[in-house]
């Protein structure tokens, strides 16, 4: 018996409604329906007047949270797709994103970006946007990568009473499958060693820890030992163990899906090159999307995003320093 | 319509004097250098303004006013002090002057602070709304916020009121049709007739009236209010009117054509409500100059008082956007 990574996002939302009168979900097609992806299948018939189906209105569905949040409500919103959140972006990084410093009230607000690249999704339903959330202020952003993060980090994020920005991956939701769904429970902030090793680091985040581990399983074939590092959540960025693996290494490369300028792996780099220059043997490395809308294609798409193939390749380049 | 009742006028008119005595106290300020920023004043809007701010009940509704609703902020219950404060630079003041001017409020009290992006309050006070009703609490309940002519024109506003028409939410839009959006006109800034056409659309109630006249604000205002509350779902009042400042006193308004200074709408609002209430015997002048020396009084004590309090001081200041520590255990 195995569960997969949107099994856990549907428990752990069904675990809050049952729990936490004050959690109510607001999204597109979210009620009967069940979501575009089944995330919350079946919890309008549990919590019949907790789940709404919201018009297509991404601007109010945070604005209503926002409100909502100040009444003392513990909404979590559904963006269809994370691309979706751009007509939202005012709403969470000016409304949301500023209003604890600015009125001393936290918001206690989850927003749901299902993220990332499938097959033939092309450049709409395919995006990652954590870096674009992340630049701002008062936002927590969290990326799980496994099935117990996706249900602990959710339950987490609508426990805390900041806004969180909860990036899903869609390619994870039935592909990556677990015994249980409550493994291992680690904090928000606090990042974690998917796979120990000496010869370098590949810091990464989402769908890309997987992807980095099968880089890091053909390189052990030439007996390489590669680190990964799952940040878990981008922001805050846990630089510590980021560090402490790369003083064990000495080598990083920094691995993302989303678009290469600026962004998580940037940061990633930049913290490292200013706090741990001594620790590096290597020029640390980026490898990213390429610098194009996310192509439909599976052939062009398979060749926008980073793959255990241009990992290695990086990888390869960075121990040949 | 409600037939008008003389203490709601008299209280309507009252937060309308404060409101425009401190905001020419402002002015002042402003014009010596002694505020930072801009400063947003509601002149020949206040009628509107305050019958708003009059005809919600302070702790059970919520209200999220907009840059010109200085009036509506005072009758629902805004001390002057906030105001000055934030103008000032206190750091008593609710946004420990880390927002400014009409970027206040005490969402704790039902009363968010606005930020900059036009229609953005509308979605948000549906949202207040809507957890009022999973909290059962919601009954007899009003939420209202104000716009400008200029908001009409953005998707917030739009995805908002439809969203509280969708939802059936007692909520009161109010829209200040002042005829220029900072220096655009009207006709460059919607086709439709008169703004309130849109209601039908939207579905959800529609109401125009002239925003200079104190009674005709008092009663169809109060009219969208109780409509509400009743649970008619959202309200949209259209008041028509003309911005008698600049956009901000940084702006002399010189694009706005005399022909409209001296048209019907270039008239004052609280010079026609002063009328209206000595002519309705509903206050007398002798009454209404006792208040504006009180009022008067008052103000400059919470110019004085925010004059004399701490600036924020940046090496005191906590330089945190989130109240979480992390790493983040759930207690």
């Amino acid at each position: 018996m195995s569960v997969t990574y949107i099994d856990a996002i549907r428990e752990a939302q069904e675990d809050l409604l049952r729990e936490d009168d004050r959690v109510f979900l607001y999204g597109q097609d979210i009620a009967s329906f069940g979501g575009a992806f089944k995330a919350t299948k079946g919890l309008a018939e549990a919590y019949p007047n907790r789940v709404f189906d919201s018009p297509i209105s991404e601007d109010a569905m945070i604005g209503l949270a926002v409100g909502a949040a100040i009444e003392g409500m513990r909404p979590i919103i559904e963006m269809q797709f994370a691309d979706f959140s751009s007509i939202a972006f005012n709403q969470i990084v000016n409304q949301a994103a500023t209003h604890y410093y600015r009125t001393g009230m936290p918001i206690p607000i989850t927003v749901r970006l299902p993220s990332g690249g499938t097959p033939g999704s092309g450049p709409f339903h395919s995006q990652s946007m954590e870096g674009l959330y992340a630049q701002y202020p008062g936002l927590v952003v969290v990326t799980p990568a496994t099935v117990s993060d996706a249900y602990h980090m959710l339950i987490d994020a609508v426990k805390m009473d900041d806004p969180v920005i909860y990036c899903e991956h869609k390619f994870l939701y039935r592909w990556l499958k677990a015994k249980s769904i409550k493994g291992e429970h680690l904090p928000i902030g606090q990042a974690r060693i998917a796979r120990p090793g000496k010869h370098a680091t590949v810091v990464t985040y989402s769908a890309m820890v997987h992807e980095a581990v099968r880089a890091a399983d053909r390189l052990q074939q030439d007996g390489w030992e590669i680190e990964v590092v799952d940040l878990r959540s981008v922001k805050p960025l846990d630089i510590d163990t980021v560090l402490a693996s790369v003083a064990r290494t000495g080598r990083l490369l920094a691995v993302g899906e989303a678009f290469p300028w600026g962004g998580v792996t940037a940061e990633v780099v930049s913290r490292v090159t200013e706090e741990g220059f001594h620790l590096l043997d290597a020029p640390p490395q980026r490898l990213n999307s390429r610098d194009t809308p996310v192509p439909y294609h599976p052939k062009l798409w398979a060749a926008h995003r980073p793959t255990p193939e241009s990992i290695s390749e990086a990888l390869r380049k960075l121990l040949s320093f | 319509m409600i037939s008008l009742d003389g203490e709601f006028l008299r209280s309507a008119f009252r937060s309308m004097l404060k409101a425009r005595i401190l905001e020419n106290k402002l002015s002042s300020l402003y014009k010596a250098g002694k505020i930072v920023g801009g400063v947003y004043l509601g002149k020949g809007q206040e009628a509107v303004s305050g019958c708003l701010g009059t005809a919600l009940i302070q702790g059970k509704d919520c209200f999220a006013p907009l840059i010109r609703d200085q009036a509506g902020r005072t009758a629902f219950g805004e001390p002057l002090i906030d105001c000055t404060r934030t103008y000032l630079g206190s750091v008593e003041g609710p946004m420990k002057v880390r927002d400014g001017n009409i970027h206040r409020g005490r969402p704790h009290k039902g009363m968010p602070a606005m930020i900059s992006h036009l229609g953005a309050q509308v979605p948000l006070i549906a949202g207040m709304l809507f957890a009022k009703r999973l909290k059962g609490t919601l009954d007899g309940c009003v939420g209202a916020t104000c716009v400008g002519d200029g908001a009409t024109s953005t998707g917030a506003f739009h995805e908002g009121l439809n969203m509280a028409a969708v939802e059936k939410l007692p909520m009161v839009v109010v829209i200040a049709n002042n005829q220029f959006a900072y220096s655009t006109p009207n006709n460059r800034q919607f086709a439709c007739g008169d703004l309130v056409e849109r209601a039908r659309g939207y579905g959800v109630g529609g109401y125009s009236v002239d925003g200079t006249d104190l009674m005709a604000c008092a009663s169809v205002i109060g009219e969208a209010v109780k409509q509400a509350r009743l649970g008619k779902g959202p309200q949209m009042v259209v008041a028509h009117l003309l911005r008698l400042s600049g956009h901000g006193e940084h702006d002399d308004g010189a694009y706005v054509p005399d022909s409209a200074r001296a048209g019907y709408y270039g008239r004052d609002c609280i010079e026609i409500a002063i009328e209206q209430l000595v002519q309705g015997g509903y206050a007398s002048q002798a009454e209404i100059e006792a208040w504006r020396e009180e009022f008067s009084e008052e103000v400059q004590r919470a110019v004085a008082q925010a004059q004399q309090e701490a600036l924020p001081d940046p090496y005191l200041e906590n330089w945190s956007a989130l109240s979480t520590t992390f790493p983040y255990i759930p207690s």
